[in-house]
């Protein structure tokens, strides 16, 4: 009824789009959308800045966002950010494909073969749930207190969530698809790389894009072992010299080192997989 | 006659011998020949098909095929699925050329082997209708397109026996006719041995030369309806009073051996129970 329509206010008009952006599993336009992502980042933003300049909070304790900004300066400018930031990358990356490295292998053995998902699925069940922090002990005896051991601890605390995340991901694989390679034919080796591997592709992408951001919350603890250089180790140093401004810093850093390594996945995604993305 | 597909005494059960899925089932398939099976949901219809095709093995008797006992799947029985088996990474085309290429990736394959199949894909493709979506994904299809490729695909390698399980059970009623006459094209067109299982009895009987109607608990053939009515089949057909009476007879055997019935007591104290609410509205 656009008679009516003319009628609406301004308010009334803002009110019924406000009430049509609520529906349960709704569309939003693409400004809309933005709209609310910008809210949600800048608010918070906002009232840290805010509490911040408050006084309400000893600044020891809870540095401003200028505060942070200067400190990521001059720990660039002096204290060498740069190869803090290499350094961390390093391990995280190299820990992390040495599990990817075991973990696929086996994960698809598992997810294919009852006999090993029955032979090792309970083990790393098991094992999964210790602490892998516990371990760093045993790897310090083990591998020594050098680069080896950081990425040791990485390494442990990725690679058992990995191999029960590849086996499942191959199991959802459908079973009509892989009858209907036998139906033409297929041998057991060409099932496996040519049907269950290429239709797990895009699942065992977003499981290792689930592990890398694991891989970096191990970091800190990884650092903690003996080490002298990285944004975990400057973390942990920061706290014994209360360098707040750092500590949010060092976090703040790593946060977006990792959600650039997650976009940077999920482009991959997008350009590797482009059947999911046409409809 | 020639039988190509002989079932014998076959018997299959599940779970340690608690669900007997199929009992002394016994059956002869002739070459060529296009036989339907329709019976109860659960009457076995989709494992003895599985069992022909070598994806279930039999728990006792035998299916052979050209007088050799089958021992799993193999290229000579094409299967069709209901659903969910196209390859969502691969294209229409690839899609219908993958037994080929399965071919080429192994050794001793010839060139013109391979064109001979790019061949037979290009007229499987203009066949079904397909040009215009050759490179597209599946999911980028309808339901009936998705499953025309899967028929492609199955066809590819020009089978000799052609296995469908309830394959047009999720389209509409136009696209299903369409595909009717398609697969009795090919049938005649081919010569291929076909068994097609529906819970249509409409379907089974405007395709079969036989109708096999199963029964359930346990799973057995019950009745075998030889369907005497002009093998150049058309739609009009179905309005025929044989095909009618074909069908009246059927759907009877098929309410008798089910167990289910219209209780018209428990309907009418389902009604009554929902008198209170109605009265309060
Ligand atoms: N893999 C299976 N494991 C256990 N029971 C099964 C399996 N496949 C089929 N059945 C059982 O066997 C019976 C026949 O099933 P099915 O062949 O699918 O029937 P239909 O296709 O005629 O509906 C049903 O009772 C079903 O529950
Ligand atoms: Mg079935």
């Amino acid at each position: 009824m656009p008679a009516d329509r003319a009628k609406y206010s301004p308010l009334m008009q803002l009110c019924a789009g406000w009430q049509s952006v609520w529906v349960i599993r709704g569309q939003l336009s693409r400004r809309t959308y933005l709209l609310f992502a910008m809210a949600g980042l800048l608010l918070p933003l906002a009232a840290w800045w805010w509490l911040a300049a408050s006084g309400v909070v000893d600044k020891v304790f809870m540095p401003g966002p200028m505060d942070v900004v200067n400190r990521i300066y001059t720990w660039f400018m002096e204290d060498n950010l740069s190869h803090d930031m290499w350094i961390s990358t390093y391990r995280v990356v190299a820990g992390f494909t040495l599990s990817a490295i075991l973990a696929f292998p086996i994960g698809l053995m598992i997810g294919t073969y009852r006999p090993v998902q029955a032979l090792l699925e309970p083990l790393t069940d098991f094992i999964r749930y210790m602490p892998a922090v516990a371990f760093i002990p045993l790897v310090m005896l083990w591998v020594g207190i050098d680069e080896g051991s950081k990425i040791a601890i990485i390494f442990i605390g990725t690679v058992f969530q990995m191999v029960l995340m590849v086996a499942e991901d191959v199991r959802r694989v459908p079973i009509t698809q892989i009858e209907a390679a036998q139906t033409m034919g297929a041998t057991r080796g060409e099932i496996v790389s040519l049907v269950i591997f290429q239709s797990a592709k895009p699942a065992l992408l977003d499981t290792l894009r689930i592990t890398m951001g694991w891989a970096w919350t191990y970091l800190v603890v990884a650092e903690l072992v003996a080490a002298n250089s990285g944004l975990g180790y400057s973390i942990l140093r920061a706290q014994r010299f209360m360098q707040t401004d750092k500590i949010f810093a060092g976090i703040i850093l790593i946060g977006l080192i990792g959600l650039a390594i997650d976009q940077l996945f999920r482009l991959i995604h997008r350009k590797s997989f482009p059947w999911l993305y046409k409809k | 006659m020639e039988i190509k597909i002989n079932i014998e005494n076959a018997g299959k059960t599940f779970n340690d011998g608690s669900i007997v899925a199929l009992k002394d089932v016994n059956l002869s398939i002739a070459a060529h020949e296009f036989v339907t099976f329709v019976g109860a949901s659960g009457c076995g219809k989709s494992t003895l098909l599985r069992c022909i095709g070598g994806l279930e093995s039999l728990s006792g008797g035998d299916i052979n095929i050209d007088g050799r006992s089958i021992d799993g799947p193999g290229v000579d029985r094409a299967m069709v699925f209901q659903h969910y088996s196209l390859y969502p990474w691969l294209t229409v085309t690839e899609n219908i050329k993958f037994s080929r290429q399965l071919l080429v990736n192994r050794e001793g394959i010839t060139s013109s082997d391979v064109e001979a199949a790019s061949g037979r894909a290009d007229a499987l493709i203009d066949l079904m209708g397909l040009g215009h979506v050759r490179n597209a994904y599946p999911n980028q299809l309808s339901g009936g397109m998705q499953q025309r490729v899967a028929i492609a695909r199955a066809l590819l390698p020009r089978p000799q026996i052609l296995l469908m399980d309830e394959p047009f059970g999720a389209l509409d009623a136009q696209t299903r006719e369409v595909m009717h006459d398609l697969i009795l094209h090919v049938s005649k067109l081919e010569q291929t041995t076909i068994v097609f299982v529906t819970h249509d009895v409409e379907e089974a009987i405007y395709l079969g030369q036989r109708v096999v109607l199963m029964a359930p608990r346990p799973g057995r053939i019950d009745t075998i309806y030889p369907i005497e009515l002009s093998a150049q089949r058309d739609q009009d057909m179905k309005l025929a009073p044989e095909f009618l009476r074909y069908k009246k007879e059927i759907l009877a055997r098929i309410r008798e051996t089910s167990g289910m019935r219209t209780d018209l007591e428990l309907l009418e104290r389902m009604t009554r129970q929902a008198q209170p609410q109605n009265d309060m509205q």
